[in-house]
C-alpha cells in the first residue's frame, strides 16, 4: 500500500524505473516458476521417448507380465511396480499413525520443555542419509526380523485362509515387510515434523474454548485440531509418500532386488527405482536399457496418480468443511 | 578498438587451453569399464606414475559401459571382464587381450562349516541355483559331504543384482556344466535367477551371505580372501575338488587354449588341467587396431607391458593373479601383429 502512496508522489522518470523494475520482477519470479513446470515436463517427455520401444515391443504386457530376462531381452514391469507400491502402502500404515501420534504428544501432551529438544531431534532424523537407514536396515533389523518377527508371523497370521498368503514364507529378513517398515522409519519425521507444525499453529481460543466446553484432549485433537489443519495434515502425508515411492538405497538393502512375483510380504521383491539403481550401469543392450527409462516414466506417472488423488482428496475434505482451505 | 582487445584475449586464452589439453594428453591414457579390475589397475597406475612414465586415467564404469567408451572412441582403452567375438571386434576395429586374472568362488553360510569344508560339483552347483536342491541335508549335498553334519536347512541362494563380469563367469560355468541351466537361464552379465535375492556387487553379495543363514552366492576371489569368507571347494573338470587359490588359478589360465583362441575370445571356465580351478575370470583389455592417435596408443601398449612383465608382485598383494609367461608371450606378439601403435 505504502509503495503506491509513494510512487504516485514521485517524479515521472523515477516512477517509471520503478514500474520496469515491478514488471522485470514479475518476469524473473515467471521464469522460476515456469522453469519447474519445464523440467518437470521435460523429464516426463524424455523418459517417455527413451522409454518408447520398449512400450512399444512389450504393448499392455510390459504392465502385466512379471518376467525379466536380460538373455532373452523380455523385460515387464509387474514385479517392481508390485513392489513400489506394496513397500510404500506398508510405510504409510506405519508411518501415518506413529508421526500422528509423535505430533499429538509433543503439542497436546508433552511437558514445555520436551518440546524443543524432542521437535529438534525428529528434524535431525529427517537428515539421515538413505544409506544408513539401509545398513542400519541391512545389519541390525533384518536379522531381528528374520529371528523374531518372520517366523512369528508365519505360524500366526501365516495360518489365517485368504490373507495367510501375505504372512507366509521362509523367514529372510529381507523382503517388503521389511522395506515398508524401514521406509516408515524413514518418513515419519517428515510427516511428524509437518503435522507438528501446522498443530501448533490452530490459534489457542479456539483449543482453549473447547476445553472450556469440557471436551477432553482427545475431543479437542479430533474436532479443533484436526478440522483446522486437515490439508496440511494430508499434505504431509503425501510428501512422505511422495519420499515412499521414489526411495532407492534404503530400499534396496533389505528388499531382495529379486524379479521374482510373490504376494507373500515376507519374500524378496522389487522396486522401480531399486531396478533402475542396480541395473541401469550395465544395462547392455538398448531394449534392456530402454525397459529401465520406461520403467522410470512409469514411476513418474504412478508419483503424478499419488500426488493427483491426493489433491482430489484434499478438494473433497475442504468442501466437506465448509469452504475452510 | 575495446571489442578487438577482448577477442585478442579470447584467442590468448583459447590457444593457451588447447595447448594445455595437448600437454596434458602426452602424459596421460585414460581407460574405462570393469570395476573388478579397478582396484589393481588403479595400483599399477599410480605406481608407474609415481616412476616418472605416464599417468592412467580409469574410470571403473562397469565393462558394458567400458565397451561402449571404447566404441565412442571417448577413451584410449575399455576393460571388460566378458571377452567380445571376433566378428564384433573386427566390425569394431578393436583388438583384444587378457590382462588379469581373478575366479568366481562359491561363499556360503551355514553354522558349522568352515572355509574349505564344503564340496560341490558344477551339477550339484547348477542344481542349488536353478533351485531344484532346497534345503542342505539334500541327499547330493551328503553323498558328496559324507564327514559333514549338514543342517535341515533352507538353501538360500544370493545373486548379484546388477550386471557384472562376475555373473557372466559364474553363469558362462554353469551353462556349460548344465544343459538345463543353458537351457532355461542362459549366460551373460545378468540374468533372469530362477530363485534367490540379488546383492549390489561383491559388497552387496558378501553383506547378503553373512547375513542370511544358510545361503550360498559368488564373489571375487580377493573379495574372499580379504573378508575371510566360508568358501567351499568345487569339483573341476578332470575330477579333483580344488580350493580357490592362485596356483590352481594359474593352472587354469595355462592349460586354457589361448593360443587358438582367436582374439583371445576365451573364457577360462571349466578349464581341463588336474589342478585347474573351474571359474577363473578373465579381465579383457580392448583396443584400436588403428588407433586414431598411436603415440597414444604405443604408450598404453607400454603400461600394460609394464604391467604384465613388473607387475606380477602388485597384482598378487591385491589377491589378482598375473598370467604366466607362456601366455604373456602369446600376448605380446598379438600386439605386434594387430595393434599399429607405431
Amino acid at each position: 500500500m505504502s509503495a503506491s502512496v509513494h510512487s504516485g508522489l514521485l517524479p515521472g522518470a523515477a516512477a517509471r524505473r520503478r514500474r520496469r523494475g515491478d514488471a522485470a520482477f514479475r518476469l524473473v519470479a515467471g521464469a522460476a516458476a515456469l522453469l519447474v513446470l519445464a523440467v518437470l515436463g521435460l523429464a516426463a517427455l524424455s523418459m517417455l521417448l527413451g522409454g518408447l520401444p520398449a512400450f512399444q515391443r512389450f504393448g499392455l504386457h510390459f504392465f502385466l507380465g512379471t518376467e525379466w530376462d536380460p538373455v532373452t531381452k523380455r523385460f515387464t514391469a509387474l514385479v517392481p511396480v508390485y513392489g513400489t507400491l506394496v513397500t510404500a502402502v506398508i510405510a504409510m500404515l506405519i508411518a501415518v499413525p506413529v508421526s500422528f501420534g509423535i505430533a499429538v504428544f509433543l503439542n497436546e501432551v508433552a511437558p514445555a520443555w520436551m518440546r524443543a529438544p524432542v521437535g529438534a531431534a525428529i528434524e535431525l532424523l529427517a537428515g539421515v542419509p538413505s544409506i544408513i537407514y539401509g545398513m542400519w536396515g541391512l545389519f541390525v533389523f533384518v536379522p531381528f526380523m528374520s529371528d523374531y518377527v518372520d517366523p512369528w508371523l508365519d505360524a500366526t497370521l501365516g495360518q489365517l485362509p485368504a490373507i495367510g498368503v501375505l504372512f507366509s514364507g521362509p523367514p529372510l529378513g529381507i523382503g517388503m515387510l521389511t522395506a515398508g517398515i524401514i521406509l516408515a522409519i524413514m518418513v515419519i519425521p517428515f510427516i511428524s515434523s509437518v503435522m507438528r507444525d501446522v498443530f501448533a499453529l490452530v490459534p489457542p481460543p479456539l483449543r482453549e474454548s473447547a476445553f472450556a466446553l469440557g471436551a477432553t484432549r482427545w475431543e479437542v485433537v479430533r474436532q479443533v485440531v484436526l478440522p483446522y489443519t486437515r490439508s496440511a495434515v494430508v499434505g504431509g502425508i503425501f510428501l512422505g509418500l511422495g519420499r515412499a515411492l521414489g526411495e532407492t538405497m534404503a530400499v534396496t538393502f533389505v528388499l531382495g532386488n529379486a524379479h521374482e512375483f510373490s504376494l507373500s510380504l515376507l519374500a524378496p521383491g522389487n522396486s522401480i527405482a531399486a531396478a533402475i539403481a542396480n541395473e541401469f550401469t550395465e544395462a547392455d543392450s538398448a531394449i534392456y536399457r530402454q525397459s529401465l527409462i520406461a520403467l522410470g516414466f512409469v514411476l513418474f506417472v504412478v508419483t503424478f496418480i499419488v500426488l493427483a488423488v491426493a489433491k482430489l482428496m484434499l478438494l473433497r475434505l475442504a468442501r466437506r468443511a465448509g469452504g475452510r482451505p | 578498438m575495446q571489442i578487438t582487445r577482448i577477442w585478442l584475449a579470447l584467442c590468448i586464452a583459447g590457444t593457451m587451453a588447447v595447448g594445455a589439453g595437448r600437454a596434458e594428453a602426452q602424459q596421460q591414457i585414460t581407460g574405462a569399464g570393469s570395476t573388478f579390475v579397478y582396484p589393481v589397475l588403479s595400483k599399477w597406475s599410480a605406481e608407474y606414475a609415481r616412476q616418472g612414465k605416464l599417468q592412467v586415467n580409469y574410470q571403473s564404469i562397469g565393462s558394458g559401459g567400458g565397451i561402449a567408451q571404447i566404441k565412442a572412441g571417448t577413451v584410449d582403452f575399455g576393460a571388460s571382464d566378458m571377452p567380445m567375438a571376433p566378428a564384433d571386434l573386427a566390425q569394431a576395429g578393436l583388438a583384444q587381450f587378457p590382462l588379469v586374472m581373478g575366479a568366481d568362488v562359491p561363499v556360503v553360510n551355514i553354522a558349522g562349516i568352515g572355509a574349505g569344508e564344503l564340496k560341490l560339483t558344477g551339477p550339484v552347483l547348477a542344481d542349488i541355483f536353478l533351485g531344484k536342491i532346497k534345503t542342505w541335508n539334500d541327499p547330493a549335498l551328503v553323498a558328496l559331504n559324507p564327514g559333514l553334519k549338514l543342517p535341515d536347512l533352507r538353501i538360500t541362494v544370493v545373486h548379484r543384482s546388477d550386471g557384472s563380469g562376475t555373473t557372466f563367469n559364474w553363469v558362462n560355468y554353469l551353462s556349460k556344466i548344465s544343459p538345463e541351466w543353458k537351457q532355461k537361464v542362459g549366460e551373460g552379465t545378468a540374468v533372469s535367477w530362477p530363485t534367490g535375492v540379488g546383492g549390489k556387487g561383491n559388497e552387496g553379495v558378501a553383506a547378503y551371505v553373512e547375513r542370511l543363514k544358510g545361503s550360498i552366492g559368488y564373489v571375487e576371489y580377493a573379495y574372499v580372501i580379504q573378508n575371510k569368507m566360508t568358501y567351499t571347494l568345487l569339483q573341476n573338470a578332470a575330477g579333483s575338488f580344488v580350493k580357490p587359490s592362485v596356483a590352481a588359478f594359474q593352472a587354469a589360465a595355462a592349460s586354457a587354449d589361448w593360443a587358438h583362441a582367436q582374439d583371445f575370445n576365451l573364457v577360462m571356465t571349466n578349464a581341463p588341467g588336474a589342478e585347474a580351478y573351474p571359474i577363473a575370470a578373465t579381465t579383457f583389455i580392448l583396443m584400436y587396431k588403428q588407433p586414431k592417435d598411436a603415440a597414444r596408443a604405443k604408450s598404453a601398449l607400454a603400461f600394460f607391458r609394464w604391467t604384465l612383465e613388473n607387475g606380477q608382485a602388485m597384482s598378487a598383494a591385491l589377491d589378482y593373479v598375473s598370467f604366466p609367461d607362456i601366455v604373456v608371450k602369446q600376448i605380446e606378439s598379438y600386439w605386434a601383429a594387430n595393434i599399429h601403435a607405431e
